[in-house]
Protein backbone atom coordinates (compact mmCIF):
# COMPACT_ATOMS: atom_id res chain seq x y z
CA UNK A 1 0.00 0.00 0.00
CA UNK A 2 1.19 3.43 -1.50
CA UNK A 3 -0.23 6.50 0.48
CA UNK A 4 0.07 9.34 -1.88
CA UNK A 5 1.47 11.52 0.96
CA UNK A 6 1.24 11.21 4.53
CA UNK A 7 0.40 15.16 5.04
CA UNK A 8 -2.79 14.62 2.60
CA UNK A 9 -3.68 11.77 3.99
CA UNK A 10 -3.46 13.23 7.97
CA UNK A 11 -4.94 16.26 6.87
CA UNK A 12 -8.01 14.20 5.36
CA UNK A 13 -7.86 12.25 8.07
CA UNK A 14 -8.49 14.56 10.88
CA UNK A 15 -11.27 16.50 8.95
CA UNK A 16 -13.34 13.32 8.75
CA UNK A 17 -12.97 12.98 12.12
CA UNK A 18 -13.93 16.17 13.61
CA UNK A 19 -16.85 16.30 11.28
CA UNK A 20 -18.02 12.41 12.49
CA UNK A 21 -17.89 14.03 15.76
CA UNK A 22 -19.99 17.10 14.86
CA UNK A 23 -22.81 14.22 13.32
CA UNK A 24 -23.21 13.06 16.73
CA UNK A 25 -23.56 16.38 18.21
CA UNK A 26 -25.85 17.03 15.80
CA UNK A 27 -28.55 15.05 18.31
CA UNK A 28 -28.54 17.99 20.60
CA UNK A 29 -28.63 21.29 18.09
CA UNK A 30 -32.19 22.94 17.99
CA UNK A 31 -33.51 20.10 20.52
CA UNK A 32 -36.12 18.19 19.77
CA UNK A 33 -38.13 14.43 19.97
CA UNK A 34 -36.02 12.27 18.15
CA UNK A 35 -39.32 9.78 18.11
CA UNK A 36 -40.80 12.14 15.83
CA UNK A 37 -40.38 11.65 12.41
CA UNK A 38 -40.73 14.94 11.37
CA UNK A 39 -38.30 15.94 13.91
CA UNK A 40 -35.69 13.02 12.92
CA UNK A 41 -36.37 13.38 9.14
CA UNK A 42 -36.97 17.04 8.50
CA UNK A 43 -34.79 18.11 11.88
CA UNK A 44 -38.39 19.51 12.71
CA UNK A 45 -39.30 21.70 9.77
CA UNK A 46 -37.19 24.86 11.72
CA UNK A 47 -34.30 25.99 9.07
CA UNK A 48 -33.62 29.16 8.57
CA UNK A 49 -32.28 30.70 5.24
CA UNK A 50 -28.79 30.09 6.05
CA UNK A 51 -28.98 26.99 7.29
CA UNK A 52 -31.51 25.76 4.25
CA UNK A 53 -28.48 27.31 2.00
CA UNK A 54 -25.71 25.52 3.43
CA UNK A 55 -28.14 21.66 3.38
CA UNK A 56 -29.37 22.34 -0.15
CA UNK A 57 -25.90 23.51 -1.23
CA UNK A 58 -24.43 20.29 0.51
CA UNK A 59 -27.34 18.01 -0.94
CA UNK A 60 -27.69 19.10 -4.34
CA UNK A 61 -24.41 19.29 -5.66
CA UNK A 62 -23.11 16.05 -4.93
CA UNK A 63 -19.63 14.40 -4.89
CA UNK A 64 -20.68 12.28 -7.99
CA UNK A 65 -21.61 15.93 -9.71
CA UNK A 66 -18.19 16.62 -8.55
CA UNK A 67 -16.22 13.89 -10.44
CA UNK A 68 -18.68 13.44 -13.06
CA UNK A 69 -19.89 16.71 -14.63
CA UNK A 70 -15.98 16.92 -15.65
CA UNK A 71 -14.99 13.54 -15.91
CA UNK A 72 -18.20 14.11 -18.85
CA UNK A 73 -16.76 17.90 -20.30
CA UNK A 74 -13.81 15.57 -20.13
CA UNK A 75 -15.11 13.35 -22.16
CA UNK A 76 -17.56 15.29 -24.85
CA UNK A 77 -16.51 18.55 -24.34
CA UNK A 78 -19.53 21.32 -24.59
CA UNK A 79 -21.86 19.03 -23.89
CA UNK A 80 -21.42 18.19 -20.78
CA UNK A 81 -21.53 21.37 -20.01
CA UNK A 82 -25.56 21.11 -19.57
CA UNK A 83 -25.62 20.84 -16.20
CA UNK A 84 -24.96 24.68 -15.71
CA UNK A 85 -27.94 25.45 -17.98
CA UNK A 86 -29.58 22.49 -15.58
CA UNK A 87 -28.79 23.80 -12.79
CA UNK A 88 -30.17 27.78 -13.25
CA UNK A 89 -32.88 26.75 -14.69
CA UNK A 90 -33.83 24.53 -11.68
CA UNK A 91 -34.58 27.97 -9.56
CA UNK A 92 -37.11 29.75 -10.68
CA UNK A 93 -38.91 26.57 -10.59
CA UNK A 94 -38.33 26.05 -6.97
CA UNK A 95 -38.94 29.65 -6.61
CA UNK A 96 -42.71 28.71 -7.45
CA UNK A 97 -43.19 25.24 -6.66
CA UNK A 98 -41.70 24.61 -3.95
CA UNK A 99 -43.09 27.18 -1.69
CA UNK A 100 -46.49 25.37 -2.28
CA UNK A 101 -45.26 22.31 -1.39
CA UNK A 102 -43.89 23.52 2.11
CA UNK A 103 -47.26 24.79 2.96
CA UNK A 104 -49.57 22.30 2.20
CA UNK A 105 -47.32 19.56 3.99
CA UNK A 106 -46.59 21.88 6.97
CA UNK A 107 -50.52 22.16 7.51
CA UNK A 108 -51.24 18.54 6.75
CA UNK A 109 -47.89 17.04 8.27
CA UNK A 110 -46.36 15.45 4.98
CA UNK A 111 -42.77 13.92 5.01
CA UNK A 112 -42.56 13.47 1.37
CA UNK A 113 -44.11 14.25 -1.85
CA UNK A 114 -45.39 10.51 -1.94
CA UNK A 115 -47.77 11.95 0.98
CA UNK A 116 -48.84 15.03 -0.71
CA UNK A 117 -50.04 12.66 -3.37
CA UNK A 118 -51.84 10.53 -1.47
CA UNK A 119 -53.59 13.85 0.35
CA UNK A 120 -54.45 15.90 -2.86
CA UNK A 121 -55.69 12.80 -4.55
CA UNK A 122 -56.97 10.34 -2.11
CA UNK A 123 -55.08 7.40 -3.85
CA UNK A 124 -52.85 4.75 -1.67
CA UNK A 125 -51.79 3.29 -4.97
CA UNK A 126 -50.75 6.62 -6.70
CA UNK A 127 -48.79 7.86 -3.82
CA UNK A 128 -47.11 4.22 -3.21
CA UNK A 129 -46.01 4.37 -6.86
CA UNK A 130 -44.61 7.72 -6.81
CA UNK A 131 -42.96 6.35 -3.90
CA UNK A 132 -41.15 3.41 -4.95
CA UNK A 133 -39.74 5.12 -8.11
CA UNK A 134 -38.21 7.80 -5.37
CA UNK A 135 -36.61 4.89 -3.86
CA UNK A 136 -35.66 3.04 -6.90
CA UNK A 137 -34.49 5.66 -7.98
CA UNK A 138 -32.54 7.46 -5.11
CA UNK A 139 -30.56 3.75 -4.15
CA UNK A 140 -27.82 3.89 -7.28
CA UNK A 141 -27.71 7.85 -6.29
CA UNK A 142 -26.32 6.69 -2.89
CA UNK A 143 -24.31 4.14 -4.37
CA UNK A 144 -22.60 6.82 -6.69
CA UNK A 145 -21.44 8.96 -4.11
CA UNK A 146 -19.97 6.20 -2.72
CA UNK A 147 -18.47 5.55 -5.87
CA UNK A 148 -17.10 9.08 -5.50
CA UNK A 149 -15.81 8.80 -2.43
CA UNK A 150 -13.61 5.60 -3.19
CA UNK A 151 -12.25 7.42 -6.40
CA UNK A 152 -10.75 9.98 -3.61
CA UNK A 153 -9.99 6.91 -1.33
CA UNK A 154 -7.82 5.24 -4.32
CA UNK A 155 -6.22 8.74 -5.44
CA UNK A 156 -4.84 9.04 -1.87
CA UNK A 157 -3.07 5.99 -2.42
CA UNK A 158 -5.94 3.46 -0.10
CA UNK A 159 -6.01 1.00 -3.21
CA UNK A 160 -4.10 -2.29 -2.97
CA UNK A 161 -4.89 -6.07 -3.65
CA UNK A 162 -6.76 -7.08 -0.51
CA UNK A 163 -10.19 -6.18 0.63
CA UNK A 164 -9.12 -4.11 3.85
CA UNK A 165 -7.02 -2.00 1.66
CA UNK A 166 -9.88 -1.62 -1.30
CA UNK A 167 -12.90 -1.36 0.51
CA UNK A 168 -12.31 -1.35 4.17
CA UNK A 169 -11.54 2.88 4.82
CA UNK A 170 -15.08 3.32 2.64
CA UNK A 171 -16.82 0.35 4.19
CA UNK A 172 -15.73 2.44 8.02
CA UNK A 173 -16.93 6.21 6.54
CA UNK A 174 -20.02 4.52 6.03
CA UNK A 175 -20.41 2.56 8.86
CA UNK A 176 -20.00 5.75 10.87
CA UNK A 177 -22.31 7.87 8.66
CA UNK A 178 -24.79 5.53 9.35
CA UNK A 179 -24.53 5.47 12.73
CA UNK A 180 -25.07 9.91 13.77
CA UNK A 181 -27.68 9.59 10.63
CA UNK A 182 -29.67 7.03 12.54
CA UNK A 183 -28.92 8.95 16.07
CA UNK A 184 -29.12 12.25 14.84
CA UNK A 185 -31.19 12.41 11.77
CA UNK A 186 -31.61 15.36 9.17
CA UNK A 187 -29.66 17.19 12.02
CA UNK A 188 -26.56 15.63 11.65
CA UNK A 189 -26.00 16.26 7.69
CA UNK A 190 -27.43 19.76 8.24
CA UNK A 191 -24.40 20.50 10.62
CA UNK A 192 -22.08 18.80 8.12
CA UNK A 193 -23.40 20.34 5.08
CA UNK A 194 -21.74 24.09 6.81
CA UNK A 195 -18.19 22.52 6.50
CA UNK A 196 -18.67 20.75 3.83
CA UNK A 197 -20.05 23.70 1.99
CA UNK A 198 -17.34 26.12 3.09
CA UNK A 199 -14.21 23.38 2.04
CA UNK A 200 -15.75 23.02 -1.22
CA UNK A 201 -15.68 27.08 -1.90
CA UNK A 202 -12.51 27.33 -0.39
CA UNK A 203 -11.04 24.73 -2.78
CA UNK A 204 -12.86 25.71 -5.91
CA UNK A 205 -11.58 29.23 -5.32
CA UNK A 206 -8.61 27.62 -4.51
CA UNK A 207 -8.26 25.55 -7.76
CA UNK A 208 -9.79 28.63 -10.22
CA UNK A 209 -6.74 30.79 -8.79
CA UNK A 210 -3.87 28.17 -8.70
CA UNK A 211 -4.42 25.65 -11.34
CA UNK A 212 -5.63 28.52 -14.46
CA UNK A 213 -1.96 29.90 -13.58
CA UNK A 214 -0.58 26.75 -13.29
CA UNK A 215 -1.94 25.45 -16.63
CA UNK A 216 -0.92 29.12 -18.76
CA UNK A 217 -4.16 30.92 -18.64
CA UNK A 218 -7.46 30.50 -19.54
CA UNK A 219 -7.25 31.62 -23.26
CA UNK A 220 -4.06 29.15 -23.67
CA UNK A 221 -6.37 26.38 -22.43
CA UNK A 222 -9.42 26.55 -24.27
CA UNK A 223 -7.30 26.76 -27.34
CA UNK A 224 -4.85 23.62 -26.21
CA UNK A 225 -8.55 21.66 -25.32
CA UNK A 226 -9.74 22.58 -28.77
CA UNK A 227 -6.82 21.71 -30.66
CA UNK A 228 -6.94 17.96 -28.14
CA UNK A 229 -10.59 17.59 -29.07
CA UNK A 230 -10.30 18.56 -33.05
CA UNK A 231 -7.48 16.17 -33.42
CA UNK A 232 -9.56 13.09 -31.51
CA UNK A 233 -13.47 14.28 -33.15
CA UNK A 234 -14.65 12.83 -30.38
CA UNK A 235 -15.89 15.96 -28.84
CA UNK A 236 -16.06 19.90 -29.19
CA UNK A 237 -15.36 22.83 -27.30
CA UNK A 238 -18.45 24.80 -29.11
CA UNK A 239 -21.80 22.87 -28.88
CA UNK A 240 -22.66 21.06 -32.56
CA UNK A 241 -26.18 21.92 -34.14
CA UNK A 242 -26.77 18.26 -33.86
CA UNK A 243 -26.42 18.97 -30.42
CA UNK A 244 -28.84 21.45 -29.50
CA UNK A 245 -32.13 20.02 -29.02
CA UNK A 246 -30.38 16.91 -27.10
CA UNK A 247 -28.48 19.95 -24.60
CA UNK A 248 -31.59 21.99 -24.11
CA UNK A 249 -33.32 19.26 -23.27
CA UNK A 250 -31.58 17.05 -20.98
CA UNK A 251 -30.95 20.74 -18.87
CA UNK A 252 -34.94 20.95 -18.82
CA UNK A 253 -35.53 17.55 -17.68
CA UNK A 254 -32.72 17.14 -15.22
CA UNK A 255 -33.88 20.68 -14.21
CA UNK A 256 -37.72 19.21 -13.99
CA UNK A 257 -36.37 16.16 -12.30
CA UNK A 258 -34.11 17.28 -9.73
CA UNK A 259 -36.99 18.45 -7.05
CA UNK A 260 -39.03 15.44 -7.78
CA UNK A 261 -36.20 13.01 -5.73
CA UNK A 262 -36.81 12.26 -1.57
CA UNK A 263 -33.53 13.95 -0.50
CA UNK A 264 -33.77 17.68 -2.12
CA UNK A 265 -38.05 17.69 -1.18
CA UNK A 266 -36.16 16.80 2.22
CA UNK A 267 -34.48 20.02 2.32
CA UNK A 268 -37.32 22.00 1.12
CA UNK A 269 -39.89 20.55 3.56
CA UNK A 270 -36.88 21.30 6.32
CA UNK A 271 -37.05 24.64 6.42
CA UNK A 272 -39.12 27.12 8.80
CA UNK A 273 -41.28 29.15 6.11
CA UNK A 274 -42.14 29.53 2.14
CA UNK A 275 -39.92 32.89 2.58
CA UNK A 276 -37.08 31.03 2.96
CA UNK A 277 -37.10 28.68 0.01
CA UNK A 278 -37.63 31.98 -1.98
CA UNK A 279 -35.13 33.32 -0.69
CA UNK A 280 -32.89 30.42 -1.49
CA UNK A 281 -34.12 30.04 -5.08
CA UNK A 282 -32.39 33.60 -5.33
CA UNK A 283 -29.15 32.92 -3.07
CA UNK A 284 -28.91 29.13 -4.42
CA UNK A 285 -26.95 30.05 -7.69
CA UNK A 286 -23.94 31.08 -5.92
CA UNK A 287 -23.61 26.92 -5.95
CA UNK A 288 -24.09 26.89 -9.91
CA UNK A 289 -21.15 29.46 -10.57
CA UNK A 290 -19.33 26.90 -8.39
CA UNK A 291 -20.44 24.60 -10.54
CA UNK A 292 -19.42 26.05 -13.99
CA UNK A 293 -15.86 26.33 -12.49
CA UNK A 294 -15.74 22.82 -11.52
CA UNK A 295 -17.24 21.74 -14.76
CA UNK A 296 -14.44 23.94 -16.29
CA UNK A 297 -11.76 21.76 -14.43
CA UNK A 298 -12.81 19.06 -17.46
CA UNK A 299 -11.29 21.52 -20.24
CA UNK A 300 -8.35 22.10 -18.00
CA UNK A 301 -7.85 18.54 -17.25
CA UNK A 302 -7.74 18.62 -21.17
CA UNK A 303 -5.52 20.64 -21.80
CA UNK A 304 -3.11 19.52 -19.22
CA UNK A 305 -2.86 16.15 -20.75
CA UNK A 306 -4.38 14.19 -18.26
CA UNK A 307 -5.04 10.66 -18.76
CA UNK A 308 -6.67 9.53 -15.83
CA UNK A 309 -7.44 5.16 -15.97
CA UNK A 310 -11.03 5.66 -15.56
CA UNK A 311 -13.11 8.98 -16.22
CA UNK A 312 -13.88 9.64 -12.50
CA UNK A 313 -9.80 10.15 -12.02
CA UNK A 314 -10.16 13.01 -13.83
CA UNK A 315 -10.65 15.64 -10.73
CA UNK A 316 -8.78 13.98 -8.22
CA UNK A 317 -5.41 13.52 -10.95
CA UNK A 318 -5.86 17.73 -11.53
CA UNK A 319 -5.70 18.53 -7.53
CA UNK A 320 -2.84 15.82 -6.71
CA UNK A 321 -0.66 17.79 -10.13
CA UNK A 322 -1.46 21.04 -8.81
CA UNK A 323 -2.50 20.89 -5.78
CA UNK A 324 0.38 20.68 -2.68
CA UNK A 325 0.09 17.73 -1.04
CA UNK A 326 -1.88 18.77 2.80
CA UNK A 327 -4.53 20.99 0.52
CA UNK A 328 -5.04 18.14 -1.70
CA UNK A 329 -6.19 17.23 1.67
CA UNK A 330 -8.57 19.67 2.80
CA UNK A 331 -9.62 18.97 -0.85
CA UNK A 332 -10.65 15.23 -0.78
CA UNK A 333 -12.04 15.48 1.89
CA UNK A 334 -14.57 18.42 0.57
CA UNK A 335 -15.36 15.48 -1.78
CA UNK A 336 -15.87 12.85 0.61
CA UNK A 337 -18.20 15.03 2.78
CA UNK A 338 -19.67 16.17 -0.57
CA UNK A 339 -20.46 11.94 -0.51
CA UNK A 340 -21.45 11.80 2.64
CA UNK A 341 -23.67 14.42 2.89
CA UNK A 342 -26.08 13.79 -0.09
CA UNK A 343 -26.07 9.72 1.12
CA UNK A 344 -27.03 10.88 4.67
CA UNK A 345 -30.12 12.65 3.29
CA UNK A 346 -30.93 10.67 0.37
CA UNK A 347 -31.27 7.51 3.33
CA UNK A 348 -33.28 9.53 5.28
CA UNK A 349 -35.51 10.47 2.25
CA UNK A 350 -35.66 7.37 1.43
CA UNK A 351 -36.61 6.17 4.92
CA UNK A 352 -39.32 8.69 5.12
CA UNK A 353 -41.03 7.02 1.96
CA UNK A 354 -41.18 3.51 3.08
CA UNK A 355 -42.17 4.92 6.27
CA UNK A 356 -44.84 6.97 5.05
CA UNK A 357 -46.01 5.45 1.76
CA UNK A 358 -45.58 1.45 2.62
CA UNK A 359 -45.11 0.62 6.03
CA UNK A 360 -48.01 2.94 7.32
CA UNK A 361 -50.11 3.07 4.13
CA UNK A 362 -49.99 -1.31 3.58
CA UNK A 363 -49.01 -2.66 6.95
CA UNK A 364 -49.77 -0.43 9.70
CA UNK A 365 -51.90 2.31 9.64
CA UNK A 366 -52.59 3.25 12.78
CA UNK A 367 -48.55 3.49 13.76
CA UNK A 368 -47.75 5.82 16.45
CA UNK A 369 -44.97 8.33 16.22
CA UNK A 370 -42.27 6.41 17.99
CA UNK A 371 -43.43 3.37 15.57
CA UNK A 372 -42.29 5.32 12.38
CA UNK A 373 -39.35 7.00 13.50
CA UNK A 374 -37.69 3.82 14.34
CA UNK A 375 -38.73 2.32 11.35
CA UNK A 376 -37.18 5.24 9.35
CA UNK A 377 -34.40 4.61 11.41
CA UNK A 378 -33.52 1.61 10.60
CA UNK A 379 -34.90 1.71 6.81
CA UNK A 380 -31.58 4.64 6.67
CA UNK A 381 -29.47 2.30 7.71
CA UNK A 382 -30.30 -0.40 5.62
CA UNK A 383 -30.64 1.59 2.78
CA UNK A 384 -26.60 2.51 3.21
CA UNK A 385 -25.86 -0.71 3.40
CA UNK A 386 -28.29 -2.06 0.82
CA UNK A 387 -26.28 1.04 -1.39
CA UNK A 388 -22.81 -0.09 -0.37
CA UNK A 389 -23.44 -4.38 -1.15
CA UNK A 390 -24.85 -2.44 -4.69
CA UNK A 391 -21.30 -0.90 -5.17
CA UNK A 392 -19.33 -3.96 -4.20
CA UNK A 393 -21.26 -6.31 -6.09
CA UNK A 394 -22.21 -4.73 -8.94
CA UNK A 395 -19.80 -2.94 -11.77
CA UNK A 396 -19.39 0.93 -11.79
CA UNK A 397 -20.73 0.90 -15.35
CA UNK A 398 -23.68 -0.73 -13.92
CA UNK A 399 -24.44 1.71 -11.37
CA UNK A 400 -24.14 4.65 -13.57
CA UNK A 401 -26.24 3.15 -16.35
CA UNK A 402 -29.09 2.31 -13.65
CA UNK A 403 -28.71 6.55 -12.06
CA UNK A 404 -29.31 7.54 -15.94
CA UNK A 405 -32.42 5.33 -15.65
CA UNK A 406 -33.68 6.74 -12.37
CA UNK A 407 -33.35 10.10 -13.60
CA UNK A 408 -35.89 9.28 -16.16
CA UNK A 409 -38.30 6.97 -13.69
CA UNK A 410 -38.22 10.19 -11.33
CA UNK A 411 -39.05 12.47 -13.46
CA UNK A 412 -42.33 10.31 -14.78
CA UNK A 413 -43.53 11.20 -11.01
CA UNK A 414 -43.49 15.23 -12.15
CA UNK A 415 -47.28 15.09 -13.19
CA UNK A 416 -48.25 13.51 -9.96
CA UNK A 417 -46.59 15.93 -7.66
CA UNK A 418 -46.42 19.38 -9.40
CA UNK A 419 -49.65 19.93 -11.25
CA UNK A 420 -51.42 18.98 -7.98
CA UNK A 421 -49.41 21.84 -6.28
CA UNK A 422 -52.15 24.25 -8.18
CA UNK A 423 -54.82 22.01 -9.53
CA UNK A 424 -56.46 18.84 -9.45
CA UNK A 425 -56.75 19.15 -12.96
CA UNK A 426 -56.37 14.95 -13.18
CA UNK A 427 -58.01 12.10 -11.78
CA UNK A 428 -56.06 9.90 -10.00
CA UNK A 429 -56.03 6.55 -12.06
CA UNK A 430 -55.46 9.54 -15.13
CA UNK A 431 -52.36 9.78 -13.52
CA UNK A 432 -51.21 6.01 -12.59
CA UNK A 433 -51.66 5.07 -16.06
CA UNK A 434 -49.42 8.40 -17.51
CA UNK A 435 -47.00 7.03 -15.04
CA UNK A 436 -47.44 3.46 -16.36
CA UNK A 437 -46.71 4.72 -20.11
CA UNK A 438 -44.00 7.16 -19.14
CA UNK A 439 -42.18 4.86 -16.90
CA UNK A 440 -42.55 2.07 -19.96
CA UNK A 441 -41.59 4.45 -22.82
CA UNK A 442 -38.30 5.90 -20.94
CA UNK A 443 -36.91 2.75 -19.97
CA UNK A 444 -37.51 0.20 -23.29
CA UNK A 445 -35.90 4.18 -25.15
CA UNK A 446 -32.68 3.67 -22.63
CA UNK A 447 -32.54 0.17 -23.37
CA UNK A 448 -32.66 0.49 -26.81
CA UNK A 449 -29.98 3.00 -26.39
CA UNK A 450 -28.01 -0.26 -24.69
CA UNK A 451 -28.13 2.71 -21.73
CA UNK A 452 -24.71 4.18 -23.36
CA UNK A 453 -26.49 7.32 -23.92
CA UNK A 454 -29.72 9.13 -22.60
CA UNK A 455 -30.21 10.84 -25.89
CA UNK A 456 -33.22 9.09 -28.17
CA UNK A 457 -33.89 10.26 -31.93
CA UNK A 458 -37.56 9.74 -33.40
CA UNK A 459 -38.39 10.67 -36.48
CA UNK A 460 -40.65 13.36 -37.02
CA UNK A 461 -41.19 14.23 -40.61
CA UNK A 462 -38.41 13.23 -42.07
CA UNK A 463 -36.23 14.91 -39.85
CA UNK A 464 -34.41 13.43 -36.71
CA UNK A 465 -35.23 15.15 -33.64
CA UNK A 466 -32.74 13.83 -30.60
CA UNK A 467 -34.08 14.79 -27.20
CA UNK A 468 -33.38 13.51 -23.80
CA UNK A 469 -35.21 10.26 -23.28
CA UNK A 470 -36.76 11.34 -20.06
CA UNK A 471 -38.55 14.12 -21.80
CA UNK A 472 -40.05 11.77 -24.70
CA UNK A 473 -41.29 9.54 -21.95
CA UNK A 474 -42.56 12.70 -19.89
CA UNK A 475 -44.40 14.06 -22.92
CA UNK A 476 -45.95 10.54 -23.25
CA UNK A 477 -47.26 10.43 -19.97
CA UNK A 478 -48.52 13.66 -20.09
CA UNK A 479 -50.36 13.04 -23.32
CA UNK A 480 -51.97 10.05 -21.51
CA UNK A 481 -52.77 11.70 -18.27
CA UNK A 482 -54.57 14.26 -19.80
CA UNK A 483 -56.72 11.95 -22.36
CA UNK A 484 -57.25 9.10 -19.95
CA UNK A 485 -58.61 11.89 -16.76
CA UNK A 486 -60.84 13.16 -19.93
CA UNK A 487 -62.12 10.19 -20.58
CA UNK A 488 -62.92 8.68 -17.21
CA UNK A 489 -64.36 12.09 -15.88
CA UNK A 490 -66.66 11.84 -18.96
CA UNK A 491 -67.89 8.02 -18.54
CA UNK A 492 -68.03 9.69 -14.88
CA UNK A 493 -65.90 7.22 -12.69
CA UNK A 494 -65.50 9.40 -9.55
CA UNK A 495 -62.62 11.04 -7.90
CA UNK A 496 -61.15 10.28 -4.56
CA UNK A 497 -61.84 12.69 -1.65
CA UNK A 498 -58.73 15.57 -1.56
CA UNK A 499 -57.93 16.33 2.02
CA UNK A 500 -56.45 19.59 0.96
CA UNK A 501 -57.99 22.92 0.19
CA UNK A 502 -57.02 26.36 -1.17
CA UNK A 503 -55.74 27.99 1.24
CA UNK A 504 -53.24 25.03 2.37
CA UNK A 505 -51.14 25.80 -0.39
CA UNK A 506 -50.12 29.48 0.60
CA UNK A 507 -48.55 30.66 2.78
CA UNK A 508 -48.38 34.44 4.26
CA UNK A 509 -46.18 35.51 1.58
CA UNK A 510 -47.92 34.07 -1.72
CA UNK A 511 -47.73 36.51 -4.58
CA UNK A 512 -51.27 35.41 -5.30
CA UNK A 513 -52.17 37.00 -2.00
CA UNK A 514 -54.63 35.56 0.30
CA UNK A 515 -54.88 38.97 2.58
CA UNK A 516 -57.87 40.28 0.77
CA UNK A 517 -59.54 36.88 -0.04
CA UNK A 518 -62.36 36.39 2.88
CA UNK A 519 -62.79 33.15 4.46
CA UNK A 520 -65.41 31.46 2.46
CA UNK A 521 -63.37 31.56 -0.45
CA UNK A 522 -60.15 30.83 0.70
CA UNK A 523 -61.67 27.26 1.82
CA UNK A 524 -63.52 26.86 -1.49
CA UNK A 525 -62.32 23.43 -2.78
CA UNK A 526 -60.49 23.20 -6.10
CA UNK A 527 -62.60 20.72 -8.19
CA UNK A 528 -62.17 20.54 -12.07
CA UNK B 1 -57.00 45.09 -4.42
CA UNK B 2 -57.61 43.04 -7.36
CA UNK B 3 -55.58 45.02 -9.67
CA UNK B 4 -52.95 45.47 -7.12
CA UNK B 5 -52.66 41.44 -7.24
CA UNK B 6 -52.65 41.33 -10.65
CA UNK B 7 -49.95 43.95 -10.96
CA UNK B 8 -48.12 41.58 -8.41
CA UNK B 9 -48.29 38.17 -10.40
CA UNK B 10 -47.24 39.83 -13.47
CA UNK B 11 -43.92 40.14 -11.84
CA UNK B 12 -43.58 36.27 -12.02
CA UNK B 13 -43.48 36.00 -15.62
CA UNK B 14 -39.68 37.47 -15.67
CA UNK B 15 -38.88 33.98 -14.19
CA UNK B 16 -39.31 32.97 -18.27
CA UNK B 17 -36.63 34.49 -19.06
CA UNK B 18 -33.77 32.11 -17.74
CA UNK B 19 -35.49 29.64 -19.75
CA UNK B 20 -35.55 31.34 -23.00
CA UNK B 21 -32.16 32.55 -22.45
CA UNK B 22 -30.94 28.83 -21.84
CA UNK B 23 -33.21 26.33 -23.19
CA UNK B 24 -31.90 27.93 -26.96
CA UNK B 25 -28.65 26.95 -27.72
CA UNK B 26 -28.52 28.14 -31.15
CA UNK B 27 -29.04 31.69 -29.31
CA UNK B 28 -25.24 31.27 -27.93
CA UNK B 29 -23.33 28.28 -29.23
CA UNK B 30 -20.67 30.41 -30.65
CA UNK B 31 -16.95 30.80 -30.36
CA UNK B 32 -16.74 34.78 -30.42
CA UNK B 33 -16.93 37.12 -28.52
CA UNK B 34 -14.31 36.10 -26.04
CA UNK B 35 -13.49 37.06 -22.91
CA UNK B 36 -10.33 36.98 -21.58
CA UNK B 37 -10.10 33.81 -23.38
CA UNK B 38 -13.20 32.24 -22.50
CA UNK B 39 -15.68 31.24 -25.50
CA UNK B 40 -18.94 33.33 -25.54
CA UNK B 41 -20.75 30.08 -25.14
CA UNK B 42 -18.85 29.48 -21.53
CA UNK B 43 -19.33 32.89 -20.43
CA UNK B 44 -22.89 33.36 -22.04
CA UNK B 45 -24.36 30.96 -19.58
CA UNK B 46 -22.21 32.11 -16.81
CA UNK B 47 -23.82 35.23 -17.10
CA UNK B 48 -27.09 33.74 -16.80
CA UNK B 49 -26.19 32.40 -13.20
CA UNK B 50 -26.17 36.11 -12.16
CA UNK B 51 -29.09 37.21 -14.28
CA UNK B 52 -31.33 34.73 -13.17
CA UNK B 53 -30.45 34.96 -9.20
CA UNK B 54 -31.07 38.85 -9.87
CA UNK B 55 -33.99 38.23 -11.67
CA UNK B 56 -35.35 36.03 -9.12
CA UNK B 57 -34.89 38.53 -6.64
CA UNK B 58 -36.60 41.01 -8.31
CA UNK B 59 -39.39 38.70 -8.05
CA UNK B 60 -39.24 37.83 -4.96
CA UNK B 61 -39.17 41.57 -4.16
CA UNK B 62 -41.89 42.55 -5.79
CA UNK B 63 -44.27 39.97 -4.46
CA UNK B 64 -43.37 40.25 -1.18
Amino acid sequence: MQLLHSSAFLVFLAILAAVSVLGFLGARWKRGDLDQLDEWGLGGRQFGTLITWFLVGGDFYTAYTIIAVPALVFGTGAMGFFALPYTIIVYPFVFLAMPRLWSVARKHGYITPADFVHGRYGSRTLATLVAITGITATMPYIALQLAGMGAVLSQLGLTGNSWVQQDLPLVIAFFVLALYTYSSGLRAPAIIAIVKDILIYVVVIAAIVIIPAKAGGYSHIFSAADAVWRRQGTASLILLPKDYTAYASLALGSALAAFMYPHTVTTMLASSSGQVIRRNAVLLPAYTFLLGLIALSGVVAVAAGIHPATSSGVVPELMTRFFSPWFTGVAFAAIALAAMVPAAIMSIGAANLFTRSIYRAWFRPHATAQQESRVAKNVSFGVKFGALLFVFTSSHDFVINLQLLGGIWILQTFPAITFGLWKRIFHHQALIAGWAVGMVTGTSMAAALRLHSSVYAINIGGTSVRLYAGIWALMANIVVVWLTSVLLDRTGIPRNRDETVIADYRDECDGSGTSSSNGAALYERVET
Amino acid sequence: MKLAQHNKTRWVWLLVLPYAGLLLPFLYARRTPEIFGVPFFYWYQFVWVFLTAALTGVVYWRTR
